[in-house]
């Protein structure tokens, strides 16, 4: 096991290396320059002398080569550089946005497993039933509205019918829960919905398929009550694939919730990362790339970890 | 069974009442002023934190190295100038931490400018003429690895110096019309020496200034927040205890924001719809300010390309224009309005309505026109002329501008495509003559001829990378170097006349389409504000009060 989990953890060096070397590439086979946009507030206007004076500052003038050893250079050092369009760290630019993306993440999570798994297996034992089709409605709208369209509708509602907004900016939960819950609470909302309906299909279908099972019809020839039935044998034997579901699109909410972010004005990490590739900040963009690469592919190692505790017939080797 | 049927019909009757609330409030009328502040009459008052938008946030806090009003709005609180544009009457340049307007030599080049002895810097030391000679040397001299990208804009001076402590002189190689009124330029900020000794790039991650706010936070991505400077030169200003500037990017979450009353006011502008819904909004919080804007869109041409290379060519496409059914159309859904020439319409150097209807492309028959420019083409064997018109992936007001062009286009039977390329793209495009026909934009500070005219200098020469026609053409140099120097304000004026007949009218290599309109709806709380034509000046918010 351990020489396992061992060869997991080295496995990711190279899928980060390369999704190091394919994101240099790409950004910089993107037509455009930070330099120009840096410039081009008030009309396409300033020397090519300012222009290129600019470019060589920020080391954009070297070779491509040149420039990616610097880059792989400085992450050895655990130096990700300098952000080009604000010359402050990388990682002081990131840090200050994780804090909100990691919280909404997980709010959005509890929200979800809240809803998903009781309803999920609640409309599994209920198959067919008025109660089955209620939920899958339910869930179905949450699978076909799309999470910004929700906050936009959350946010009319709230100005028009309360006459009130969310916060514009992001208070630490920590310093303020209230005021932290009355920004994030509505994202977690619009964004949690989807979330869960996906969860909550997964985890009906999961249920269904558990409930055939013979050790499921042993446990109630012994005589297990129902409940036990479900919550012992079926509900956790029908987990692993509504756990992998569920990490998976908390890898996602990380980085991912670009146009959420924007109806709530959230200052995360997905608008960061937008930002940084119309800026063409390569030093952020790259930075950002291999961050959210690391928490896809540190969160799958983690999903199979905890199947071995899920699922003890499970051995890696 | 009775409670669960009358459901639906609570759900409705609320749905209804939501729907009917929403169709009785009274509709707003385009352009006019709602809840506008008194202003005049009532007394200033002292307190309270002003909240405002900004749209993007500043690359780096340096106002001589940015481009960008991301970095004023929330920066220029903190600064003064050696001169400024009045609150009041934003034509009129006024001293800042000059004591009085600046003396000028017989010549005309020598300018003395007396300080003030009363202006600290916020670390509490004595502003002094070192500051300044230190701050324009960085903006005019800047040395090698200092980006000053408006040191064109003082090409005159030859020299700076401080005789005494509160004196600076500023000696010019030739006078320069231009030069009393760019010394109140919004970027100038005044900078201390010693910081500037110490580091001369302090200024792009610190804020250390003489304005009436100190700096007090800045959370990344969020929020700027500055308290009010308590040794500011100005007795009783500022008035605010403090501001804080949030970004938010999004033009909805923007209007939100002020719908929601989180925050007062977004500098820049908004479209007439948004203006029209914050007014059903806010029907009794609401103040709205309108200008003409010191904005326009240029169509360019890539003179090195055919048939581009042919002034017939790009005539005609002016002269298929109809502008001024354009703007009576635009202005209804986008910030464009005001037909006008090279420079603002209704600003101090406009042509004449009579003399601009003279030439292509803005005259009022339209027909005969259209007319002229078929037979143009036809002269020029461009009859079926097609070509890609180049544009940004930004909606207001690039997407129906271009449009509107294309549309005008058809009706003389030329075919064009639009290509939009999101920013960073398609000015690659228009620097690297990777385009046809595009749609160009600049926004200035001022009505001064010598910003407005400088992206027509010759693309070898002092246009190299303003003029994104690409064209060399050493007569209009000339004539944009005469009015540059001509300091008799009816002369310079016929120059520039002359200069707009040539450009746009005989040699048509890169004419305005429409010209930008201002508006801002904001909390009727805020007081002292005034709007300008610009989206630059007038941000330190030292005249900003808030009503109870």
């Amino acid at each position: 096991m351990q020489r396992y989990v061992v060869g997991r953890l080295l496995l990711m060096l190279p899928t980060l290396l390369g999704v190091a070397v394919l994101t240099f590439v790409i950004m910089r086979m993107v037509p455009g320059d930070i330099v120009e946009l840096r410039y081009a507030s008030g009309g396409a206007g300033v020397s090519q002398e300012l222009i290129d004076q600019e470019r060589a500052l920020l080391g954009l003038d070297k070779p491509m080569y040149a420039q990616f050893v610097d880059w792989m250079g400085g992450i050895v050092r655990l130096d990700f550089g300098q952000s080009l369009w604000t010359g402050r760290s990388v990682l002081d630019e990131i840090a200050v946005r994780l804090e909100l993306s990691i919280e909404l993440a997980v709010l959005a999570t509890l929200l979800a497993i809240a809803l998903a798994v009781p309803l999920g297996v609640l409309a599994a034992i209920k198959q067919d039933t008025w109660v089955d089709y209620a939920i899958r409605i339910f869930s179905i709208g949450g699978l076909a509205m799309p999470s910004f369209w929700i906050g936009i509708l959350i946010v009319l509602v709230l100005l028009t019918v309360f006459y009130w907004s969310p916060p514009l900016t992001f208070t630490p939960f920590l310093e303020d829960p209230l005021a932290n819950l009355s920004q994030l609470i509505w994202p977690a909302l619009a964004v949690g919905y989807r979330y869960a309906a996906v969860a909550m299909r997964m985890t009906r279908s999961s249920v269904l398929e558990v409930m055939r099972e013979d050790y499921i019809r042993t446990a109630r020839a012994k005589g297990a009550g129902e409940r036990l039935v479900v919550v012992r044998h079926a509900l956790r034997n029908s987990l692993l694939p509504v756990v992998t579901v569920i990490s998976l699109e908390f890898a996602f909410l990380v980085g991912g919730l670009v146009v959420t972010e924007q109806v709530f004005n959230l200052n995360g990490i997905g608008k960061l990362l937008v930002d940084a590739v119309a800026h063409r900040d390569y030093t952020l963009i790259q930075a950002l790339v291999l961050l959210l690469a690391f928490v896809f592919v540190f969160v799958n190692f983690l999903v199979d970890m905890l199947y071995v505790v899920l699922d003890p017939r499970i051995r890696y080797t | 069974m009775q409670r669960a049927a009358r459901r639906p019909g609570v759900g409705l009757a609320l749905v209804l009442a939501i729907l009917l609330a929403a169709c009785t409030q009274g509709p707003a009328r385009s352009g006019a002023p709602t809840g506008a502040p008194s202003g005049a009459a009532e007394q200033p008052r002292a307190g309270g934190q002003l909240v405002f938008i900004v749209s993007a946030e500043p690359p780096s806090f340096d106002g001589h190295k940015e481009t960008t009003f991301a970095m004023l709005h929330p920066t220029a609180p903190h600064y003064s100038l050696l001169l400024r544009f009045d609150p009041n009457d934003l034509t009129k340049v006024i001293p800042d931490v000059a004591a009085t307007m600046p003396e000028a030599s017989a010549d005309k080049l020598s300018y003395t400018v007396k300080l003030r002895d009363n202006v600290k810097f916020h670390d509490g030391t004595v502003l002094t003429s070192e500051d300044v000679v230190a701050t324009y040397n960085k903006i005019i001299f800047p040395p090698s690895g200092v980006s000053s990208p408006r040191k064109g804009a003082y090409a005159a001076v030859e020299s700076l110096s401080a005789p005494d402590k509160s004196s600076v002189i500023f000696k010019l190689k030739y006078p320069s019309a231009s030069f009393l009124t760019n010394l109140a330029s919004p970027w100038n900020f005044i900078y201390s020496a010693a910081k500037l000794k110490e580091d001369i790039k302090y200024y792009e991650k610190s804020i250390m200034g003489t304005g009436p706010f100190e700096f007090a936070s800045y959370e990344k991505g969020s929020a700027w927040t500055g308290r009010k400077f308590k040794d500011y030169f100005l007795q009783g200003r500022p008035y605010l205890d403090g501001f804080r500037a949030v970004f938010i990017a999004d033009a909805n979450a923007q209007k939100n924001a002020i719908q929601g009353q989180q925050a007062m006011i977004e500098f820049r502008g908004f479209t007439p719809q948004q203006r029209d819904d914050l007014s059903r909004a806010l029907p009794n919080n609401l103040a709205i300010q309108e200008a003409p804007w010191i904005c326009v869109n240029y169509v360019s041409f890539n003179t090195t390309q055919k048939p581009f290379d042919d002034p017939r060519v790009r005539r005609a496409l002016t002269l298929g224009i109809d502008r001024w059914a354009g703007s009576e159309a635009l202005q209804k859904i986008t910030i464009v309005k005001d037909v006008g020439g090279l420079l603002r319409p209704k600003g101090p150097f406009a042509m004449a309505d009579a003399d601009l209807q003279k030439i292509a492309g803005f005259s009022k028959d339209t027909k005969a026109s259209q007319d002229k420019a078929r037979a143009l083409l036809k002269e020029a064997g461009q009859e079926n002329l097609t070509f890609e018109f180049l544009n940004r992936n930004v909606t207001t007001p690039y997407e129906p501008v271009a449009v509107f062009l294309i549309n005008e286009w058809k009706k003389i039977g030329v075919t064009a495509t639009h290509k939009v390329k999101e920013t960073s793209a398609y000015l690659a495009d228009l620097r690297n003559k990777n385009y046809q026909v595009g749609l160009d934009f600049n926004c200035d500070f001022l009505d001064e001829p010598d910003l407005q005219l400088a992206k027509f200098y010759s693309a070898s020469k002092l246009g190299a990378g303003l003029n994104l026609s690409h064209y060399d053409d050493p007569k209009l140099d000339s004539m944009i170097d005469a009015q540059g120097r001509e300091t008799d304000a009816a002369k310079r004026k016929q120059i520039v006349g002359d200069i707009e007949r040539y450009a746009m009218d005989e040699m048509a290599y890169q004419w305005p389409v429409l010209w930008w309109y201002r508006i801002i709806p904001y909390n009727n709380k805020l007081r002292g504000w005034k709007i300008g034509s610009n989206h630059y000046t007038n941000q330190d918010l030292v005249s900003v009060w808030l009503a109870n």
